[in-house]
């Protein structure tokens, strides 16, 4: 089978499974019943044949001579033509990257998928879930695979509206809708950014093919650099905006601080998409964003590169903070996805280009590699002990390590992950990425490490609350959720133990020769030591139920107020939502155009009006009066001729 | 194919209706005089891409010329390019879905249809008429039925209403009226004086002429496309218009604006356009922020979709007014997908409101339970509202966004920096609408009693939807289509 036919079977599936599910799911009790299993198994073909273009990419024989990995264009066709070179297209680009999030889009999304078949179960809309999923799928990997920055753009549009109805999936839920509506606005914002600096590196560069951006706006020499390197605005190039503002739409869609807002709302969808949608896959794509241009940021662009590495570190510490004092689960989740995808984020901003100096860039996607299969992990496994508890919070939890053996040894595996202990995957991905940051940037360096050890503090005050402490319910009859439920639960323990083997960046890199992977146990004291402080501390507090989290929490006082409430940038977004946009523009435009543009015209009418009843009486149907006017007029007239006359 | 179809197939619908018997009959009859519309607006898009070739240098076609007033130099002169056709086309649509919505009108149901074909009429008239006073009759011929259709059919404070956009739309056209008689006198000096669009374009019209009349002809064109500050018609009209005349009031009549100000004042004043640009881009960023502003404080349904109207129009103004192949082509484009998406728009909310008899957010909520069909319809008109790619919105705003942005001057990069940050403000007022209508708890528990939409509903909206989606995800079809009207406008404002 030819490349092009299994692209498009790996991006096609999910949508027919969408057209398909989505249409006609409701009103055929047939395809209701079985929606599951068709949405499912299309998507085992799609991840099938993702696995299978991957491994032809990476395994080709020509890399095993030595040669560099290259981009390659499976085809690309002309969409919207603007003339003078540019254009939106359509296209499929398969590199080192794309191949990559294409097998961990398809694998995750079939995992949850799977998931889904026990957990949704009995919904009223099931398959409308199935086609929400199927269209979030198929907006995912035609963003992945994007030939041109504006199709990415428009895959970027269809993964937010795909994000907007699986988070207001429930649709009656007041908090759902609002969580839903907050997303898409927040994104959209951001993605406003992102629009604006399409049009200008597009400008600039006259196309939008990512290709031929990348090669003008990397090479110092064409006119195009040229160009877009002496244009400036308010003391910065053109270029920079462009970077910046392309960067504002990664930040959005990554929850990078202050665009991060959105995330912990989204946690109102169901289970299963948070751990799809805002823990593997979509919340990445900013990254993704960023690493698609990475050659213009790093050889063209240090300034807007470091931006990425401050903004990246920022929210990596902000939300590791707040993670500490959520006690919704899915929350404390939330927040540990935004804080992993600042150590990506930051990754990307310390690297340079080629060669060792690249290692951030190998680091950073492969923590977007691993960090896929633990967070999804952690997440269904949040979504199981949901199933049976019927509660987020964790003060409901507590001593389930009885009632669900295999979500326990799942969740404590994922957590091992995330925390950075070796041998598991989360180890190995994130000591690359410290490792590359000691180099560039100690500073960097060392709250990434600080951050390692709170992350390992506040994954395993949730461990140990979830699944030790004390029971606060008999959970005893409850059982712990169906086979489709525990599969993937076990395949992704699996996964998340062994991928960190893979010999990632001889695959994965900034220019695509591979790098050798080594590993520095020297350099791993640090940090792996750091984790295991972080998970006594949190033994300590909880793993027994006991006064102690209480009393730290009332020593710290108004600081611990202001963490738990997230620093009251919620509340500030709503003063200006609420107040300044409706008070400040909203209001006034419809009160000016209601008095003063609409009073004008009805002033108009009402002056006509009011005139011609003035001069009505004229017409009176009195011949008298009209006798008076005739004569009254002639006198006039004569008197008007004799003076002319004279 | 011969365009006088047209007018002819219009015409005896109309007659039809007036004979026909009963609501059963008229709706019938209307409805085959509809879908035949819609059948020879396809047959002249097949016929035109057959005939068309690249760079024949025709610039009409199917052509024909009968004469009228002769000593006047009027004379009743048709023919189409791609932009009227893409104009035909759209009207059949929305002529098609507006009379399948109105089939439960009960009220002098044969009055009411023979409006709305007679508006119709009027409209194929004016977008195939090359002579402008043609043009100018076929105009007015689509104001009158706007009048009686709100007066008598509509809701709310209709009388008022229907006074004040007819008063409006009238005073939009005295303006034209005295544009086109500046033009004419102006016309092919020192020859015989003419009314013919393609003589005058030849001919030139004297510089100091353009600069006194084009701001004639394109506020009064600009009227009927909700120029900012003469918009106010478009609120109150829309409001109190019954569903059909909703729809073909945003769906067609604002579209005569649109293609006015391109066919007639730019294309005819190119050198008082460009003079005039940046007060059009001017009014058109206005239109467009402050028309999404006004459109956040709106509670009822059909304002909401009203005030947005004006926004979005604002794009095909502003499209127009940066005088580049790749923005007006997008103006144009946003004009077809402005009719068609606010048609639709304006179909599902007269299906809620004849079912729970309200229009108010505040007295809507959890509708997507009862009446999924109606309801993913009104999310779906949103999200095309609200620029999601895989709809026409995205597109035709896309382009013009390019196209804008292609003038490197501050202030139109301002203008342009501006109109696309009404996108968010979109998706905030949509998501709104949605949030409390569709979504959300069922606030009134007597909804729970209402059901979805009848078959011919479905009709329409499946109609509407299917030409959104089909320029949204092929858009290569519109842009080639117009783009050899586009290529005529241009190398006359390159002049």
């Amino acid at each position: 089978m030819s490349d092009i036919t299994q692209i498009l079977l790996i991006i096609g599936l999910p949508f027919i499974a969408f057209l398909l599910l989505g249409i006609f799911g409701n009103s055929s009790t047939l395809l209701k019943n079985s929606a599951g299993i068709i949405g499912t198994s299309l998507m085992a073909i799609s991840c099938f044949f993702a696995i299978q273009i991957a491994s032809g990419y990476f395994l080709s024989p020509s890399h095993a001579s030595g040669e560099a990995f290259s981009p390659s264009i499976v085809f690309k066709y002309v969409w919207l033509n603007f003339g003078s070179g540019k254009s939106i297209d359509i296209g499929a680009f398969v590199d080192p990257i794309s191949a990559m999030m294409l097998v961990v889009v398809t694998f995750i999304s079939l995992m949850v998928h799977i998931f889904s078949l026990g957990y949704m179960k009995g919904e009223e809309r099931f398959a409308t879930y199935y086609a929400f999923l199927g269209l979030f799928t198929f907006s995912m990997l035609g963003l992945v695979i994007s030939a041109n920055i504006f199709q990415i753009y428009i895959f970027w549009e269809l993964v937010g509206v795909s994000s907007f109805l699986l988070i207001g999936y429930y649709f009656q839920k007041p908090s759902a809708v609002a969580a839903s509506k907050k997303a898409f606005i927040v994104t959209r914002f951001a993605d406003l950014g992102f629009l604006i600096g399409i049009l200008t590196l597009g400008f600039y560069s006259e196309t939008f093919d990512f290709q031929e951006l990348i090669a003008r706006l990397s090479n110092h020499q064409t006119p195009q650099f040229l160009a877009i390197a002496s244009a400036s605005f308010l003391g910065l190039s053109a270029l920079t905006w462009g970077l910046v503002l392309v960067f504002i739409g990664g930040a959005g869609k990554s929850a990078m601080f202050p665009l991060h807002i959105w995330l912990p709302d989204a946690m109102e969808g169901p289970t299963p998409v948070s751990a799809l949608i805002h823990a593997a896959t979509m919340v990445v794509a900013g990254v993704f964003l960023v690493a698609r241009l990475f050659p213009i940021f790093a050889l063209s662009d240090q300034a807007a590169l470091n931006i990425v590495a401050y903004i990246g570190i920022i929210s990596a510490l902000f939300a590791a903070i707040i993670a500490c004092t959520q006690t919704d689960i899915k929350r404390v989740l939330a927040f540990s996805t935004m804080s992993q995808i600042g150590y990506m984020m930051f990754a990307l901003g310390v690297s340079g280009y080629g060669g060792e100096e690249g290692a951030g860039f190998s680091a950073s996607m492969f923590h977007l590699f691993t960090h896929a299969f633990f967070k999804s992990l952690l997440f269904l496994g949040a979504g199981s002990i949901i199933h049976m508890v019927h509660s987020n919070e964790m003060g409901d939890m507590g001593g389930l390590r009885k009632y669900m053996p295999i979500t326990h040894i799942a969740f404590l595996i994922a957590c091992l992950a995330i925390s950075g202990i070796p041998p598991f995957a989360g180890f190995f991905s994130k000591e690359a990425i410290l490792h590359a940051a000691h180099q560039s940037h100690p500073g960097i360096y060392y709250l990434g490490l600080f951050t390692s050890m709170l992350t390992a503090f506040y994954m395993f005050r949730l461990y140990f609350s979830i699944f030790w402490s004390k029971e606060s319910k008999d959970h005893s009859h409850h059982s712990e959720g169906t086979w489709s439920m525990k599969i993937p639960l076990i395949i992704l323990s699996i996964a998340s133990i062994l991928v960190g083997f893979v010999p990632f960046s001889s695959y994965v890199s900034s220019d695509g020769l591979g790098l050798e992977s080594h590993l520095d146990w020297m350099f791993s004291i640090a940090p792996v030591s750091l984790a295991f402080l972080g998970i006594g501390f949190a033994a300590y507090l909880y793993l027994k139920e006991n006064d102690k989290p209480e009393s730290i929490a009332n020593s710290l006082g108004s600081i611990f107020t202001w963490v738990k409430h997230k620093f009251y940038i919620d509340e500030l977004y709503l003063f200006i939502t609420k107040k300044v946009i409706f008070n400040l523009f909203g209001k006034p435009a419809a009160w000016i155009d209601k008095n003063i543009i609409d009073g004008f015209y009805a002033l108009s009418a009402d002056i006509t009006t009011a005139v011609s009843f003035s001069i009505r009486g004229i017409q009176s149907g009195k011949v008298q009066g009209y006798a008076l006017y005739f004569f009254g007029g002639i006198l006039g007239l004569a008197i008007l001729f004799i003076y002319i006359m004279n | 194919m011969n365009l006088l179809f047209l007018l002819i197939v219009p015409f005896l619908t109309a007659l039809g209706v007036l004979a026909a018997k009963g609501l059963k009959q008229v709706r019938t009859v209307s409805f085959i005089g509809a879908a035949l519309q819609l059948l020879l607006a396809f047959y002249l898009l097949v016929q035109y891409q057959q005939i068309h070739v690249e760079g024949d240098g025709m610039l009409m076609y199917f052509e024909q010329s009968f004469a009228w007033f002769p000593s006047l130099g009027i004379s009743f002169h048709i023919g189409v390019d791609g932009i009227s056709i893409a104009m035909i086309l759209l009207t059949s649509l929305v002529v098609v879905a507006g009379i399948l919505v109105s089939y439960g009108m009960e009220h002098l149901h044969k009055e009411f249809f023979f409006l709305l074909i007679l508006l119709s009429l009027g409209a194929y008239g004016f977008f195939i008429a090359l002579d402008i006073f043609t043009l100018f009759f076929f105009l007015e011929v689509a104001v009158i039925p706007k009048f009686l259709l709100i007066g008598i059919w509509g809701s709310g404070n209709k009388e008022k209403s229907a006074m004040k956009l007819a008063l409006m739309l009238m005073g939009g056209s005295a303006l034209i009226f005295v544009g086109l008689i500046g033009t004419y006198y102006y016309s092919n000096p020192g020859g015989a004086r003419t009314f013919s669009l393609m003589e005058l374009a030849n001919g030139g019209i004297p510089l100091q002429a353009q600069l006194i009349f084009f701001p004639f002809l394109f506020a009064g064109f600009g009227v009927f496309t909700a120029l900012f500050p003469f918009h106010t018609w478009v609120p109150d009209g829309h409001s109190s218009a019954p569903t059909a005349a909703s729809m073909f009031l945003a769906g067609i009549s604002m579209k005569l604006g649109g293609y006015g100000c391109l066919r007639v004042a730019t294309f005819l004043m190119p050198v008082a356009a460009e003079q005039y640009a940046w007060i059009i881009i001017l009014l058109a960023t206005i239109a467009i922020i402050y028309g999404a502003f006004a459109t956040l404080m709106q509670t009822d349904l059909k304002y909401i979709n009203a005030y947005s109207s004006i926004s979005h129009c604002g794009f095909v103004l502003l499209g127009i007014g940066m005088l580049n192949k790749v923005a007006i082509t997008g103006a144009v484009m946003q004009m077809v997908s402005h009719g068609l998406m606010t048609a639709l728009f304006f179909a599902a909310i007269g299906m809620m409101y004849s079912r729970t008899h309200t229009r108010l957010l505040a007295q809507l909520g959890g509708l997507l339970k009862v009446m999924p069909f109606i309801s993913s319809i009104f999310i779906i008109a949103g999200l095309c509202s609200l620029g999601l790619p895989g709809f026409s919105g995205f597109v035709s705003e896309m382009t013009v966004f390019v196209g804008a942005w292609q003038n490197p001057d501050f202030w139109y990069r301002l203008a342009t920096i501006l109109s696309c940050a009404s996108i968010v403000v979109t998706a905030v007022y949509i998501l709104r609408a949605a949030g409390k209508s569709v979504m959300g708890p069922i606030v009134n528990q007597d909804h729970l009693k209402l059901s979805d939409a009848l078959w011919n509903e479905k009709v329409a909206a499946v109609v509407l939807l299917s030409a959104i989606v089909i320029i949204g995800v092929a858009p290569f079809v519109l842009t080639d289509l117009l783009s050899p009207g586009t290529d005529v406008l241009m190398a006359k404002l390159l002049k």
